[in-house]
């Protein structure tokens, strides 16, 4: 068995930038099927146009539309593709010096091997027919002079939208393996037999649940094991009548600080079986776990906690744990 | 040995928005960073080295922005730092810049702190699932409803409180051109009438999440002399403690009690109720005005909220709080904490037009970040400190 | 400026870290490394900074939960940069010079294997017009390799050496994760990863973290007969644009250099994440051909991301301390293509 218990994460999420006069500019072009360069202090046309002048640090305003030819000045071969990149087989990226340019770019080279591409070789932009402009909207490739392509640009037929483009949608999407210290694994192991596993402190002897990798007074790691009582007194709490985003449980509920009996810290969950209004700082909880088959390593085998029906405790047994 | 002199000389802050959507990050960086300069009278040539504050990465989609912004920051062959210590970051942030001019490094630093929330959604960055634990608390507010109702039972506070808080920062912001939120007539009443979403905290008793960002000059004794109204810095202070520990008092936390003790030592200052002028405090929640009103010795404890229940920490009040409409009417979260920094120097300075406390001399900013754990702090005057 | 030395210096590398993302667990055993070296407890800290990336471990706030590896109550004086731990190095000796403290305590840590490094890293360029595309950061390595190439400031050998010197350095180094000379004809037997980068010219993937101690005057002659005083410690970023920069050279590494003062140098621990940069840095710092280089094997042999630099500062330190060198440097690079650079000159004698 593992020291620590793991499991697959997917940070994800769709960006939305709004990308000022300049870049604007430039991912206009783009959906137009040109493209859009500045001209800096020093004289050099630069695309992307940076959005301030590196010299003169004033905001770039001198345009220069320049060729959808260029030259390969530096590429490397990308033998194994990760995740959203132009091609999901190997290609090339390459640094590209546009016609008319003083700097290059750097894009995607659509060539089947490394023995097709080199410094110094011409290649020219391929449009993508549906284009939203960004910098996905193209693909560079041979410029082939046996199959000669007339005018510049490309077809304006096919664009989204005539307006400038303010902004840009940017998909970020992560995968992660996410590890419990050993101590938390040692917890969520324990809940899936239906203990609740806490440990104490060899410095302070305070009693953590879930344990630590760590105790946060003495940096030390919590060891002894200590098996608690799925009992405990609500400390404090809140109503959450908000909806959102990657919520998993209908408002209103009570998210509640619980002190388990035994313990020396309190443990955050669900109280339901009660009013929300009823339910009230001192009150007596218990945990009502799901059934066993439908037990992990996780602390959601405890659906909630719900009233046990005792007396309230008095503030003065937990007024400490605020 | 003592720290070199420093002060504040130029502030800088943008117009802060729900959705800034004419400028990318970049522009909303220089848009804070060339009125500072502007108001410091440099230009960024004459800078030394730039400092960059922001809160969590996930925000903006961007890892280590400042990398692809040192162009733009005119930071290309000087040295750039970021820092992030949480919602605390602003004021950790420029208390690093400072710190730059008062070790004797550099003269001339420009810090820089932004948030463009509204290219993601804070809720989600900030409650991305963790494996094997169950989401519960619902983001920030959910977060820090239950200690808020901790801090109403240990104090006995009356409900409205809270609201007493919200309506003057709002009313405080129709001063501040700046402010994200420029809500007429927000009375004590309209607050309690609005939504309560994580009870005890209501909808208006929150902060927006806004587009901005806040950019300070902070330069030497000579430079600082010859610049018309410098704010000195008489004290900073940052301290830290653990999220959640045995018995860990979170409605008072003792780091914010110590580094308040430490600031008021390092500026001089005795009884700091008296002698501090104005003070910006990061109160993203109402309550939180009352809580660290007693965490930063303002009031004992268990009755901050009797300042703010009698009108003290109105601009016409002992303690003036959140002059500027605070964090409740702007919060870019990275440059929240350094907003506070910057309003209290344009305070000291007598540069906070509308909302200026009438001849203040020494002024407070305050942040906060994390479970109430990270604490970064200052202390600026109109005079050099003498100590 | 006051006298500030390294005065100790503990670290963990490895390939697949069996823990939690924040590194809590890792950081105790380092900490107290830290302690047994210099005597101390926790309250002899004055101030504490890290170094870490959100993006690394997945999530927000992930630095928040390492400090609990400190123990922070009563209340510690801390500070987090988003860097490598050298610039959190850089910071706290900021802070002692201000005359706030005189002593600190410095770490950095990382698990670089939770997610696909090379992708994530991607996440570093501009948003805008280069993240879309997903460059990889070995994509971008070897194009800038392929510069020096062509432009014949470097070859394949040249590059290859680089990488069996590293390697046959690190066998010696029980933290190395990457470790066992060849030839430079047998490297270059070996298939292109990213042409003209073969695996062995990238840094492993590599999880870890570092803590350094950091010292003023008396209390570092207290700690050590030998302490490694920070005698020149500057940093400089360029810009990113792929573009616009020289990527044959580090235009920030040349002035941060020239900023720390590097006559008279014996040992260089550069942070090259690849075999290429080694030669950039080389020259951009203007070492002469009798420094020798990385003899811990160098981040080829092991670079846990947000720590890397930090350790090169920690291997330069330990050679003052042990006398094997009077004067040596430690050098920490972050962004693309040697964007940003960090260097620490440390001597034996003031």
């Amino acid at each position: 068995m593992s020291r620590t218990l793991s499991a697959p994460v997917t940070v994800s999420f769709d960006y939305t930038r709004s990308v000022g006069p300049v870049l604007g500019r430039f991912l206009t072009g783009l959906r137009d099927g040109r493209f859009v360069g500045a001209r800096l202090g020093d004289g050099r046309v630069v695309v992307p146009p940076p959005e301030f002048d590196p010299v003169t640090h004033r905001a770039t305003t001198d345009f220069v539309d320049v060729a959808e030819t260029g030259t390969v000045t530096s590429w490397t071969w990308v033998s194994e593709p990760v995740a959203d990149q132009p091609f999901d087989r190997p290609f090339a990226f390459a640094l590209i010096t546009l016609d008319g340019a003083d700097a290059p770019l750097l894009h995607a080279v659509d060539v089947a091997s490394p023995d097709e591409i080199s410094t110094g070789m011409r290649v020219r932009a391929r449009w993508a027919a549906e284009r939203t402009g960004a910098i996905t909207d193209l693909v560079f490739e041979p410029e082939s002079p046996e199959v000669p392509r007339l005018g510049a640009g490309a077809p304006r037929t096919s664009t989204i939208g005539t307006d400038p483009v303010t902004g840009i949608v940017t998909p970020v999407s992560l995968d992660y393996t996410y590890a419990a210290s050993p101590e938390e694994s040692a917890f969520f192991r324990g809940l899936a037999e239906g203990r609740i596993v806490a440990q104490r402190c060899p410095a302070c002897r305070k009693v953590y649940v879930p344990p630590r990798p760590a105790c946060p007074v003495d940096g030390v790691p919590t060891v002894e094991e200590i098996e608690l009582s799925d009992a405990g007194t609500v400390t404090t709490f809140c109503i959450v009548n908000v909806p959102f985003l990657g919520q998993r449980i209908t408002p209103p509920y009570v998210s509640a600080y619980i002190l388990l009996d035994g313990a020396d810290i309190a443990l955050q969950h669900l109280i339901l079986d009660i009013p929300v209004e009823e339910v009230r700082m001192g009150l007596r909880v218990k945990a009502v776990w799901k059934p066993r088959e439908e037990w992990g390593t996780t602390i959601e085998n405890i659906s909630h906690f719900a009233p046990t029906g005792e007396p309230d405790a008095d503030f003065a047994t937990y007024a400490h744990h605020l | 040995m003592g720290k070199t002199p420093a002060a504040v000389v130029g502030v800088g802050q943008t117009h802060h928005r729900a959705k800034r959507e004419d400028v990318s990050m970049a522009g909303l960086c220089r848009e804070a960073m060339d009125r500072a300069l502007e108001d410091a009278g440099m230009t960024l040539d004459e800078i030394d080295a730039i400092v960059v504050g922001k809160a969590p990465d996930l925000f903006e989609g961007v890892m280590m922005p400042e990398l692809y912004l040192a162009e733009a920051l005119g930071a290309v062959g000087k040295p750039l730092l970021r820092v992030h210590t949480a919602g605390s970051v602003g004021g950790s942030t420029a208390i690093v810049a400072a710190s730059l001019v008062q070790a004797g490094v550099h003269r001339k630093v420009l810090t820089v702190a932004f948030e463009k929330q509204s290219e993601s959604n804070a809720m989600w960055a900030l409650s991305v699932p963790v494996p094997f634990v169950m989401p519960v608390h619902a983001g920030a507010g959910g977060y820090f409803a239950p200690h808020v109702r901790s801090y109403i039972r240990r104090s006995g506070a009356p409900t409205h409180i809270g609201a007493i808080v919200a309506a003057k920062d709002r009313t405080n912001a129709l001063k501040n051109p700046y402010a994200h939120l420029h809500n007429e007539g927000t009375t004590v009443e309209s607050v309690l009438a609005s939504q309560m979403l994580w009870d005890p905290i209501r909808y208006d008793e929150t902060c927006p999440s806004s587009d901005g960002a806040c950019a300070l000059v902070i330069a030497s004794e000579d430079v600082a002399t010859a610049s018309p109204n410098p704010a000195w810095i008489h004290g900073t202070v940052m301290r830290s403690e653990p999220t959640t520990a045995a018995e860990r008092d979170q409605v008072n936390p003792q780091a914010g009690r110590d580094a308040a003790a430490a600031l008021w030592k390092q500026a001089g200052i005795a009884s700091p109720i008296d002698e501090i002028d104005a003070a910006e405090i990061y109160v993203p929640f109402s309550w939180f005005e009352p809580m660290w009103l007693e965490n930063l010795g303002f009031a004992a404890e268990g009755e901050g909220w009797r300042l703010t229940e009698a009108g003290e920490t109105a601009m016409t009040g002992r303690i003036p709080v959140n002059c500027s409409g605070g964090v409740l009417s702007s919060n870019p979260i990275g440059a929240s904490g350094m907003l506070r920094f910057g309003e209290a120097a344009l305070q000291v300075r007598g540069a906070a037009g509308e909302h200026q406390v009438d001849g203040a001399r020494k002024a407070l900013g305050h942040a906060y970040g994390g479970g109430s754990q990270f604490f970064a702090m200052w202390v600026v005057g109109a005079d050099k400190p003498s100590n | 400026m006051r006298d500030v030395a390294v005065v100790g210096f503990a670290q963990r590398q490895m390939q697949d870290y069996d823990g939690s993302p924040t590194c809590a667990e890792l950081l105790v055993p380092i900490f107290a490394e830290c302690y047994e070296q210099t005597g101390w407890t926790k309250k002899d800290v004055g101030f504490w900074c890290s170094g870490s990336s959100d993006y690394l471990a997945g999530r927000s706030f992930s630095f928040v939960s390492a400090i609990d590896a400190i123990g922070v109550l009563p209340p510690v004086n801390e500070s987090h940069v988003e860097m490598d731990g050298a610039w959190a190095l850089y910071e706290a000796w900021l802070k002692i010079q201000t005359g706030e403290v005189d002593t600190a305590l410095v770490f950095g840590f990382g698990k670089a294997s939770a997610g696909v490094l090379r992708r994530t890293l991607s996440l570093q360029l501009d948003p805008y017009t280069l993240t879309p595309l997903w460059p990889d950061t070995v994509s971008i390595a070897a194009l800038q390799a392929r510069l020096g190439i062509d432009a014949g400031l470097w070859d394949e050998a040249a590059m290859a050496e680089v990488v069996n010197r590293s390697l046959s350095d690190a066998e010696k180094n029980e933290y190395a994760v990457r470790a066992g000379g060849s030839s430079v004809e047998d490297l270059l037997a070996r298939p292109m990863f990213a042409d003209p980068l073969r695996k062995h010219d990238a840094a492993p993937v590599t999880d870890g973290a570092a803590a350094i101690v950091l010292a003023a005057g008396d209390r570092a002659r207290e700690v050590r007969e030998r302490p490694a005083w920070i005698t020149g410690l500057a940093h400089v970023t360029d810009g990113l644009h792929l573009g616009t920069r020289d990527l044959t050279r580090s235009e920030s590494a040349r002035r941060a250099g020239a900023a720390a003062g590097l006559d008279g140098v014996e040992i260089a621990e550069l942070h090259a994440p690849f075999s290429h940069q080694e030669i950039v840095l080389r020259r951009e710092l203007g070492l002469a051909d009798d420094v020798r280089i990385n003899p811990s094997g160098g981040p080829l042999s092991g670079n846990p991301m947000f720590t890397g630099g930090a350790i090169r500062i920690g291997e330069a330190a330990r050679r003052i301390w042990d006398g094997t060198a009077g004067k040596a440097l430690g050098h920490a690079t972050s962004g693309p293509a040697l964007q940003q650079n960090l260097v620490c000159v440390m001597e034996g004698t003031i």
